[in-house]
């Protein structure tokens, strides 16, 4: 098993590749009650195109479908997973994002149970025609719970409007009508697929000894048998350079409306040590422009275009990327016009570096915080990992980044034509 | 482990800190609370947000963000609850340990300082508050109350609280009322602010790799009031047990895709009694989980929802039932909601059932206790309450915990109130 030590955060890491292919990491955090574990695949809502394992042609599987395998995994011959892990006291959950379905549990008691618990189930796939019909009225009804939430559809109505093709624009549940089309056979077709271990990860973090967690994880896959496996084809239209619409306006039962803008990525084909300064560098620039020390925060609190639900934040996986920025607004309209401008006049300004500086320190503060939370470590860890990028590097790449690097990318990535709005006005 | 918390009184404050090695940062949060009142729920509402927006040393919004930042992104929140029949107003920092950065300058009492300036020492104009701040406040908390009504299930969860608790100060909604926004004076809002400093009832919590006797010594010298405290130990007077002779059933119909159905019951028990761990057993077999009665039945049975649980609040003892439906499926949902309650009343639950819940119930407490401000809030029940539970109090009282005694609370419950928010007729 390798061992990484980062001195400075006074963390060791313990990693190794297991003979089927699974990754599998260990992080020990001492004076932690719970230890928190996820099982992850790299797969989400936008591998809706690929050539099945062991077939020739590629095939397009209706919307929504990993959310709905997701939800079908807790289910085996002997009935809910749920039932299991509320006796070995843990408390168990998933969820199903762009790219990946991530199987938890935490718990502070049987811990091993949990493990094999959790390797167990996402490992069993049970699926019947019966079962199937039933799940389609539950997640009918998370879907329409959903089309309730307006921070949900404007914040899905931004990223809607950046893309013309490319199905990180699909809700990731699907619709009521595209979930009607999934069938078994279909989920199992899914499941082969992307639920190797070689395209897995499994991250343990929290009370435990790094040895005999090993011991028990290769134990547990030792005595389970996979197809061989080739690289997985997954396949995405191209992609124009412009946002697909420039604007859109939907109407819900809502007293204050919302506003969100967003700039869609130029080159969404970063990965590793590239993307990571790319994202980090982009949020702090987020930061300086529009963090609440900001002069332009500040214009925009007094003038009343923004309250406290404001906020930004820019993400980018490959293929797809994009910063988005709002909250809930009296004047939608105004609020546009202004962060156009300001935007326009951020990116012409050159960076005072003591700002910089400040805003630097800001996110080093919010890193550490961060790494508080086991679930915080396992998930992002994960994300990183499937993006070839570590986590640990976080903080030595912020005190890396310089004023001309930062330059360039606000140039770049703030670019007027790749800007998009959606609004949520009272109907 | 160590979870001991040291509790101390200074300068009138109630102090509590807890000592461990097992967080990057350190914590900070203090609750401030008096009893609801329709008269000040409003103003108070302001108060956290109009303080956070200058003080002498740095008198604008602007100067106190951009020197949280320089303190490594110290982060400061504000915010206002209900803990039974009190207005809860709060203030939660959290800032990086030294230890831990290449910059090893102290943090910890330079944000302790901060906070003490934020309630003690405001930026003031003419002795009171300035006017471009309270405008501004005033209307965030306008669209702060707004915002309820645009999350379907948070407005669900007022209205059903509103129609139930409509003669009662749980009833009154944190936020305050729109409508009496307008009228509000920076005199008036100064005025309260005073009481405030004087009367209500000041927790302060320091979590993290700390020393008591500093932190002591540290809120020694900065909060420091200009005249004594008198923290007010008045509550609102705890009502009667009441029947309830007819079931309140409300329908309220808006543009929505989504049935949202909230029930409320009272269970006559609280923090305070005896049988409250039964009751937190009672919540854990009925709804409080995904191997509950609700998510089985409601859900995995009947497929009607998403999500359908129960949420138990024990210093009123009321017990809040909410699932997302679908309009026609109301009746259906209505009567297993109900069938659940009689069948743990008729004790209709195994010996496994009553396993697995103390098995989630202590976990979720551990692990809440992992999370610096879920500790936090964890104690304050305590302060909140007459009666005080540790830990270990609290893992024991679990345990203990029979069959005949959940059943005792079941009897105990009654169904208050039906609110349904439902789609317009076409």
């Amino acid at each position: 098993m390798g061992k990484i030590i980062f001195e400075q955060l006074n963390e060791t890491l313990y990693h190794e590749t297991l003979e089927n292919g699974l990754e599998v990491y260990i992080l020990p955090k001492q004076g932690f009650n719970k230890t928190y574990a996820t099982f992850t695949t790299k797969y989400g809502s936008v591998d809706n195109h690929f050539v099945p394992i062991g077939e020739k042609e590629a095939l397009k599987v209706p919307d929504g479908i990993a959310h709905f395998l997701e939800h079908k995994m807790f289910e085996d011959e002997e009935g809910d997973v749920f039932q299991l892990f509320s006796k070995q006291g843990a408390s168990a959950n998933a969820f199903t994002s762009f790219t990946r379905t991530a199987y938890l549990f935490s718990s502070t008691s049987e811990v091993e149970k949990n493990l094999h618990t959790l390797l167990d189930f996402v490992q069993h796939p049970y699926f019947t025609e019966e079962s199937v019909e039933k799940e389609k009225g539950i997640i009918g009804q998370e879907i329409t719970m959903y089309d309730d939430n307006p921070d949900w559809r404007v914040y899905f109505g931004v990223i809607e409007n950046m893309y013309e093709n490319h199905p990180v624009k699909i809700d990731i549940a699907g619709t009521v009508a595209s979930i009607d089309k999934i069938t078994k056979d279909l989920l199992y077709t899914c499941y082969e697929t992307f639920y190797h271990p070689k395209n897995m990860v499994l991250f343990v973090v929290g009370a435990l000894e790094p040895d005999p967690i090993i011991k028990l994880i290769k134990e547990n896959q030792g005595k389970k048998t996979f197809k061989e496996m080739g690289d997985i084809k997954r396949i995405f239209d191209s992609e124009p350079f412009e946002v697909a619409k420039k604007k859109e306006v939907l109407r819900m039962s809502v007293h204050t409306p919302k506003c969100l803008v967003g700039f869609k990525e130029k080159n969404p084909n970063r990965q590793g040590s590239e993307l990571l300064k790319h994202e980090l560098a982009i949020n702090t620039l987020l930061d300086i422009m529009l963090g609440q020390s900001s002069n332009n925060y500040e214009q925009l609190y007094n003038e009343g275009l923004i309250d406290n639900s404001f906020s930004f934040d820019y993400s980018a996986e490959l293929g797809f990327g994009f910063s988005i920025i709002g909250g809930d607004t009296k004047k939608p309209d105004q609020l546009v016009a202004s962060l156009e401008k300001l935007i326009e006049s951020f990116v012409n300004t050159p960076l005072d570096k003591k700002v910089v500086d400040r805003a630097i320190k800001k996110k080093i503060g919010a890193f550490m915080r961060s790494l508080n939370s086991p679930e915080f470590i396992a998930n992002q860890f994960t994300r990183y990992q499937f993006n070839e990028m570590n986590l640990f590097d976080v903080i030595e790449t912020l005190e890396e980044l310089t004023i001309d690097e930062l330059e360039q990318k606000m140039k770049e990535h703030f670019d007027p034509k790749l800007f998009t709005v959606c609004q949520v006005l009272p109907k | 482990m160590n979870n001991e918390v040291k509790q101390t009184q200074v300068n009138g404050i109630n102090l509590h800190v807890v000592e461990t090695n097992k967080y990057k940062t350190n914590t900070i949060v203090l609750h401030i609370k008096s009893p609801l009142v329709k008269e000040t729920v409003t103003n108070r509402a302001l108060l956290p947000y109009i303080l956070q927006n200058g003080t002498e040393r740095f008198p604008s919004r602007q100067e106190i963000r951009s020197y949280l930042d320089e303190l490594y992104g110290a982060t400061l929140s504000v915010d206002v609850g209900k803990k039974g029949e009190n207005q809860i107003l709060s203030f939660r920092m959290d800032v990086s340990n030294e230890n831990f950065l290449r910059d090893k300058s102290p943090l910890l009492e330079e944000a302790i300082k901060l906070l003490a300036d934020i309630i003690l020492r405001p930026s003031l104009e003419a002795g009171v508050f300035k006017p471009q701040v309270v405008e501004n406040e005033k209307r965030n908390l306008k669209q702060q109350i707004q915002s309820i009504f645009d999350d379907k299930l948070r407005y669900a969860n007022m209205r059903v609280t509103e129609e139930m608790c409509k003669d009662e100060p749980y009833g009154l909604n944190v936020w305050g009322y729109e409508a009496e926004i307008d009228e509000i004076t920076r005199e008036a809002l100064y005025e309260q602010y005073t009481t405030m400093l004087k009367n209500d009832s000041f927790d302060l919590f320091v979590v993290g790799d700390v020393n008591n006797d500093e932190i002591n010594q540290m809120v020694q010298n900065h909060f420091t009031f200009d005249n004594d405290r008198k923290p007010n130990s008045v509550q609102n007077d705890r009502q009667p047990k009441t029947d309830i002779v007819k079931e309140n059933v409300v329908f309220e119909e808006q543009d929505v895709k989504q049935g949202k159905l909230h029930i409320g019951f009272r269970t006559n028990t609280t923090f305070n009694d005896d049988d409250y761990f039964a009751m937190q057993m009672f919540n854990g077999i009925f709804g409080g989980f995904s191997h509950s009665k609700l998510f089985i039945n409601v859900r995995e049975k009947a497929s009607l929802a998403y999500y359908a649980s129960s949420r138990y609040e024990s210093h009123k003892g009321i017990l809040m039932v909410m699932s997302g439906i679908e309009f026609s499926k109301y009746d259906q949902a209505v009567s297993i909601i109900k069938e659940q309650l009689e069948s743990m009343q008729n004790g209709d639950f195994t010996d496994q059932e009553i396993a697995q819940t103390k098995a989630v119930l202590k976990n979720q407490l551990l692990e809440t206790i992992d999370v610096a401000k879920g500790h936090v809030e964890l104690l304050y029940h305590n302060s909140i309450a007459s009666k005080s539970r540790s830990i270990n109090d609290w893992l024991t009282g679990i345990e203990n915990v029979n069959k005949e005694e959940i059943v005792k609370v079941a009897e105990k419950i009654q169904l208050d109130t039906i609110y349904f928010l439902k789609g317009k007729e076409e």
